[in-house]
């Protein structure tokens, strides 16, 4: 089996990539739901897209999935929140450019896992960041202050430390927003190489042509899933147009959805939760048309124009949750 | 070269007065550098304030003592920290603006408790401290600060300068983020108890700040900024010190305007980012 194995640069197998299994997995602000609803499985290994509008819940979802965010309701399931299990470069990197560091410190942070907090930098740790360095064509690059970088060098020495990070799963959240198309195709080859290694890598993207060369599965996401699963079958011109309908603003008069329900503010006269555990499963069927009933109520107070659309988008693959 | 030993050969007061430059300028390289990086050079500013009514009490019910105004100084500050971070959390204000308001009412109440003692000498004390009267309890304290702070900073160098660089990434990683923050304002209230003792409520944030600020016009690598700028503390506080004791000027004063003075020289001329650097760019290079 071993021998099956794919291997990392450094020859190591990858091992133990979890399975993260998305259950009614309800995601948002101020009890405002950002991503409603999802179920569906990223198994070990895969190589996902999430593809939607702005204001779809992609970020949302990554946040999630690092645990960042805890559920509205729902749940996931996969020790994602296990630091080290996990890679991530968020669409907003939070560095701080003056810092008086340099290229090769930057990168360095990725080996925190190893060395932690007192250990020291070994021989080896310093031929690790030089070769991570050179993955991304920065070689040369070490002592460069961080400051000095272009926005496309800063992306580049990111994946340098996410490589060095050697994490089971790596989530990218619009990594290639701002970036040449030369510096997207190097970038795309280490993706596919950790991909190769066994590692999952899930990549919020906006450039479809991107998505549809190289990644094999593809999550349309509006708030709900549109639909997951082959990126040729999801990526239709039907889905996508279905996926533009449906991002709605925050609606602060928006009647409680049944299935997150949270506390007993009941303006409905819902019970709460504890008083439901007899058919939690049940129960779902009537949970859901009651939930559409409400994105219908939203939908034509603020968006005339989706009318024109099926407004109830229903799942072009089993995974994804009627919404 | 007797122009500046003499003064120490023979004055005890000035010995100490050494020693305790020393001591304060070895923390607050390292600490004034994680200050500015972070842009909190306000914030040690304004916390050095808060600290004024915590020593006016502890002054008020103990005298000029050392312990009850150092604890009353940790206490003050500590909590003005705490309570300008919450309310920063859960109102509408900025960070900046409830520290702002927290050390305005500090120092007027801390102005206000001491000067209901009626001594203006007192007065001048806590505002401009009194570094040529340092005696053996306060020294052994300032020291003991001092030795604390770069242990700990020793211990969480990684987890404070990273914090800094990319909190995102630390906190996937680690959670040591959220606990070097909490230890560098313990720390760095701490250093401005240790700075007030010698220099008063206000300058005593100017060891930390101007030595941190004119290394950045030298040093474009982080360690060189951190031993430029305990090099300037302690140089500047010594010129200072050696500049009042032949001219009669007031110490504290004479110190922070020595390193205010080297701090515009770097300004003009430091490599790194100075202005004539800027002006004077040379050819450029190939590639």
């Amino acid at each position: 089996m071993t021998a099956a194995l794919p291997k990392t640069p450094a020859g190591r197998a990858v091992a133990n990539v979890p399975a993260i299994r998305l259950e009614d997995l309800t995601l948002g602000y101020d009890r405002h739901p950002a991503v409603h609803h999802l179920s569906g499985l990223i198994a070990p290994g895969s190589l996902l897209a999430i593809v939607g509008p702005n204001g779809a819940g992609k970020s949302t979802l990554l946040r999630g999935l690092i645990g960042e965010l805890k559920p509205l309701g729902g749940r996931i399931i996969g020790d994602l929140a296990v630091r080290g299990q996990f890679a991530y470069v968020p669409q907003k990197d939070g560095i701080d450019v003056s810092y008086p560091v340099s290229v090769f410190d930057l990168v360095a942070m990725g080996l925190w896992e190893r060395r932690g907090l007192f250990k020291a930098f070994r021989r080896a740790d310093t031929d690790a960041i030089s070769h991570a360095l050179a993955l991304v064509g920065l070689s040369g690059f070490e002592r460069r202050p961080v400051g000095t970088l272009s926005g496309g060098q800063l992306q580049r020495a990111l994946f340098a430390r996410v490589s060095l990070q050697d994490a089971p799963v790596i989530l990218l959240d619009e990594p290639f927003s701002a970036i040449d198309n030369a510096t997207v195709d190097d970038l795309m080859v280490l993706v596919r190489g950790w991909s190769h290694e066994g590692r999952t890598v899930v990549a919020v993207l906006h450039d479809l042509a991107v998505v549809r060369a190289h990644f094999p599965e593809t999550l349309l996401l509006a708030r709900q899933a549109i639909a997951w699963g082959a990126t040729a079958e999801v990526l239709t011109q039907a889905n996508m147009v279905r996926a533009r309908g449906m991002t709605e603003a925050f609606d602060d008069r928006a009647p409680f959805c049944e299935v997150d329900h949270i506390g007993a503010d009941g303006g409905h006269g819902h019970a709460p939760h504890g008083h439901e555990h007899g058919h939690s499963h049940g129960h779902d069927h009537s949970h859901n048309h009651s939930h559409d009933h409400a994105h219908h109520h939203s939908n034509h107070h603020s968006h005339d124009h989706s009318r024109d659309h099926s407004p109830a988008p229903q799942p072009s693959s089993p995974r994804s949750t009627p919404g | 070269m007797d122009w500046l030993v003499a003064p120490f050969a023979e004055f005890a007061f000035m010995r100490r007065a050494l020693a305790g430059i020393f001591a304060l300028s070895l923390a607050a390289g390292p600490l004034g550098v994680l200050l500015m990086l972070r842009r909190m050079s306000l914030t040690g500013d304004g916390m050095s304030h808060a600290i004024l009514p915590g020593t006016a009490i502890a002054y008020a019910l103990f005298g000029l003592s050392l312990w009850p105004m150092t604890i009353g100084g940790l206490l003050a500050g500590l909590m003005i920290a705490l309570l300008a971070g919450t309310l920063a959390r859960f109102t509408a204000l900025r960070e900046d603006a409830t520290l702002a308001s927290f050390y305005l009412i500090s120092l007027a109440l801390g102005v206000m408790i001491v000067s209901l003692g009626n001594s203006n000498v007192d007065l001048m004390h806590f505002l401009f401290g009194s570094v040529l009267a340092l005696d053996d309890a306060t020294l052994i304290l300032v020291a003991s600060i001092s030795s604390v702070t770069l242990a700990a900073l020793a211990l969480l160098w990684r987890p404070l300068v990273l914090d800094g660089l990319d909190p995102g990434f630390l906190r996937t990683v680690s959670s040591s983020g959220a606990l070097s923050y909490f230890v560098f304002m313990i720390l760095l209230v701490l250093n401005l108890v240790a700075g007030f003792h010698a220099l008063g409520t206000l300058l005593a944030v100017g060891f930390l700040v101007l030595p941190a600020v004119t290394a950045r016009f030298w040093a474009r690598d982080l360690n060189w900024m951190v031993l430029i700028a305990g090099l300037v503390a302690m140089s500047g506080g010594v010129a200072g010190l050696v500049l009042s004791y032949h001219a009669s000027l007031p110490t504290g004063p004479a110190m922070i305007l020595t390193m205010g003075a080297i701090f515009l020289v770097s300004v003009l001329a430091g490599p790194a980012g100075g202005l004539i650097s800027l002006v004077r760019a040379g050819p450029h290079r190939t590639g």
